[in-house]
């Protein structure tokens, strides 16, 4: 066993409203920089819907990820021969036309019209050239467009769904969407770090925060056409790529990354795992279906003793062993199992999870009169608006199970709640659910305190990342005393 | 000893390419360490992917191939004689290294175009890389007109220039043998120097960082804070 610590994210997705606020916090903290304008490091995405950048979940087209070949892992981007060859002209780069040209405003012209017959307009002006464009795209063009021909309509989880399945989800009365806010997953597997030609991207020890050293990366971009999730950049100006943070400044002084921080539907919930190194390659091996449980073997209980111990051999600090006995993620996670990684077919780990949405509630259809309440409920679920496969396709690796299970047992609490709060079920009915759905009283109240009454401190359970401390053993602190706070900055200029 | 005056010649062939090693050799080691940020290309493959296939892929084909053949010859010169021996094997070398050195020219040509016609690459194009691509199209031309009107080249690089830049590199210069070539052959080795010294400050650094450990580093990079180390080696 070779403990590590990891820190993770759930992402509820019942609670988000698709308000956006996460993806403006971090563009106003991290990428509203030339070059970057182009960027959502956080991105909230219409499901169905192709997505940003478009149809990223496509690998036939982009070839992120991982793939097995005899036994092995190989990077579907490029094998090791084809880096050499294929280092001038990467054939599996997007391009800016799979995300958006940006633009902003030629807002003075506002000011400046001559007086006239017309109100004066402020004409969109390409932020890479300056000159006047016409819009044709942007990061979220296909915002609440669930049931669109043209967006929805090409979502690639589709893949299993009968026709009648997908006309369905484009007739009107039944059309339906959610929605999908996505951060680099700071995967446990990443393939961004395994395909750099620079080792410039590297994952942090301690917490596992994915990076890449703006020094060493040479520009090659391979990590952009690695990363299934799309969430490396590459910033054409300076000629490096960038990604997501995790804020990590942010964490090391205890606060929650920006996104999670302003998350309006308080979604996000943050806390540390303990995962066990050595068995990461065989677990990513895995064939598709056994993906989700190999990936949840992993994280261990930081509650078993000889877990603790060998952590702490490991040198993972008391504090964090003790953070990661309060984590809630590992209560979504691993306790509960209401809480999938997306897309885990790419094979690269992701340790951003995701609760299914229920949303729109279900009730079943009876002479139009709606009933909450009926004996064979579970079945509901299977004839949800948003069908099962397609959430399957997105977070279970194309198999029901694991999303069954965790859409029964948010029905089951929810139903336990209403038992409880309403009192128009039996609670001896709304028990036996519970107990059908693989929960108890007990944790039904656990999950619904944790999902309903968090506070900021239940949400955000941030360990001391003890930064200080480590370079105590490298440098002394008291040499350091009164020299300048923060040395010379380097601006990231290219030159000639 | 020649018929230039002011000892231009011994400016040229002597002077220039000591010079400009030096230059290359320090600016490089300089930037490498001072300004490591800037050490790369500027690719602009993700505004344009198109012509950046056709102009990019053959040009770094042509170029490689070629540049090899001349460290090559560099290397072994002697071998190259007696390739170059067998009229059959010589034209083969010869119309070979005609062909990447008119691969190389085609593809900087569509990488020029692009770079002329496509507005979003001119906003990432510097004045350095108009200076390179002079420089490049001078030097690739010089090239192309000697390996076609001053045959064989292939055996009097070998024979006259390879002995010139031995006893340059062993620091006892002899320009005897170059004083005599067409000025042709004068502009490419000039271009050449030009080049080299011009290489530390632009984009081309790039070549210098080719990523080489890639082929035999472990998939996964993970880093420590401080010297804590990992106590078992990482995945895979
Ligand atoms: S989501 Fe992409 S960028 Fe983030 S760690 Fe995984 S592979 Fe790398
Ligand atoms: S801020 Fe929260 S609720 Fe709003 S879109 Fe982002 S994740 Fe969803």
């Amino acid at each position: 066993m070779n403990v590590r610590s990891q820190i993770s994210m759930v992402f509820h997705l019942d609670k988000c409203i698709g308000c956006h606020t996460c993806s403006l916090a971090c563009k106003n903290i991290w990428t509203d920089r030339r070059g970057t304008e182009y960027m959502w490091w956080n991105n909230v995405e219409t499901k169905p819907g192709t997505g940003f950048p478009t149809q990223w979940e496509d690998q036939e087209k982009y070839r992120g990820g991982w793939k097995v070949v005899d036994g092995k892992l190989k990077l579907r981007s490029t094998d090791k021969r084809h880096t050499v060859t294929d280092i001038f002209h990467n054939p599996s780069q997007p391009t800016m036309d799979d995300y958006y040209e940006p633009w902003t405003y030629k807002y003075d012209e506002l000011f400046n019209a001559p007086e006239g017959a017309d109100q004066p307009t402020a004409r969109p002006i390409s932020m890479v050239t300056g000159e006047y464009i016409n819009i044709e795209s942007g990061p979220n063009w296909d915002d609440d467009l669930g049931g669109s021909p043209v967006y929805a309509e090409n979502d690639p989880n589709f893949k299993g769904l009968s026709h009648e399945q997908r006309q369905q989800l484009f007739a009107i009365e039944r059309l339906v969407f959610f929605y999908f806010p996505r951060i680099c997953n700071h995967c446990l597997n990443p393939s961004c770090v395994a395909s750099c030609p620079s080792g410039a991207l590297y994952k942090r020890g301690e917490d596992g925060i994915v990076l890449i050293d703006q020094k060493r990366c040479r520009g090659w971009r391979s990590c952009i056409a690695a990363c299934p999730y799309k969430k490396t950049f590459y910033n054409w100006s300076t000629g490096k790529s960038e990604k997501c943070v995790l804020c990590y400044p942010r964490l090391e002084t205890g606060q929650a990354p920006a996104c999670f921080h302003s998350c309006v539907g308080r979604i996000r919930y943050l806390g540390v795992l303990l995962y066990d190194a050595d068995r990461l390659e065989e677990v990513a091996k895995l064939p598709d279906d056994q993906l989700v449980d190999g990936q949840r073997s992993l994280i261990l209980n930081p509650n078993d003793p000889e877990v603790v111990a060998a952590a702490l051999k490991n040198g993972i600090h008391e504090s964090v062993v003790e953070h990661a006995q309060r984590s809630p993620v590992y209560q979504f996670v691993k306790e509960w199992k209401l809480a999938l990684p997306p897309h885990i077919e790419f094979r690269t780990l992701p340790m951003l999870f995701y609760v299914p949405p229920m949303s729109p509630v279900m009730a079943s259809k009876n002479d139009d009169t709606v009933e909450s309440v009926s004996e064979n409920f579970f079945h509901d679920i299977e004839e949800a608006r948003v069908p099962l496969q397609f959430l399957a396709n997105l977070f279970g690796a194309g198999h029901q199970a694991k999303v069954v299970y965790a859409l029964k047992k948010q029905k089951a609490v929810r139903m336990y709640r209403r038992a409880v709060t309403v009192g128009d079920i039996d609670l001896k009915t709304a028990e036996r659910l519970l107990t059908e759905a693989g929960s108890s009283v007990e944790e039904a109240e656990a999950i619904y305190r944790l999902t309903s009454l968090c506070t900021f401190d239940d949400r955000f359970v941030i360990p001391p990342m003890h930064r200080e401390e480590a370079i105590e053993m490298i440098k002394d602190p008291h040499e350091h005393r009164a020299s300048t706070g923060f040395g010379f900055v380097q601006s990231p200029e290219r030159g000639l | 000893m020649s018929g230039s005056p002011f000892f231009l010649d011994e400016i040229l062939f002597i002077v220039l390419p000591y010079l400009a090693f030096g230059i290359f050799l320090l600016v490089s080691i300089r930037r490498y360490i001072r300004e490591t940020f800037t050490f790369s290309s500027l690719s602009s493959q993700f505004l344009e992917n198109q012509q950046h296939f056709w102009g990019l892929v053959p040009f770094h084909y042509g170029i490689i191939t070629i540049l090899t053949g001349h460290v090559i010859g560099f290397l072994i010169p002697r071998e190259i004689l007696l390739w170059n021996s067998h009229p059959l094997r010589l034209y083969v070398l010869e119309i070979a290294a005609f062909i990447f050195g008119l691969l190389t020219m085609i593809g900087l040509i569509s990488i020029i175009i692009r770079r002329a016609t496509v507005p979003k690459i001119k906003m990432v194009t510097s004045w350095a890389d108009w200076v390179l691509f002079g420089m490049f199209v001078v030097q690739i031309l010089s090239g192309l007109y000697t390996a076609v009107f001053h045959s064989w080249g292939s055996s009097w690089y070998a024979a006259a220039a390879v002995p010139y830049l031995w006893s340059l590199l062993t620091l006892n210069p002899d320009i005897g043998a170059i004083t005599a070539m067409p000025w042709m052959v004068k502009l490419h080795i000039v271009g050449a120097y030009l080049i080299i010294a011009f290489f530390p400050f632009t984009r081309l650094v790039h070549a210098l960082v080719v990523p080489n450990p890639y082929l035999w580093r472990k998939p996964q990079v993970v880093r420590w804070y401080g010297i804590r180390k990992s106590p078992a080696r990482p995945l895979h």
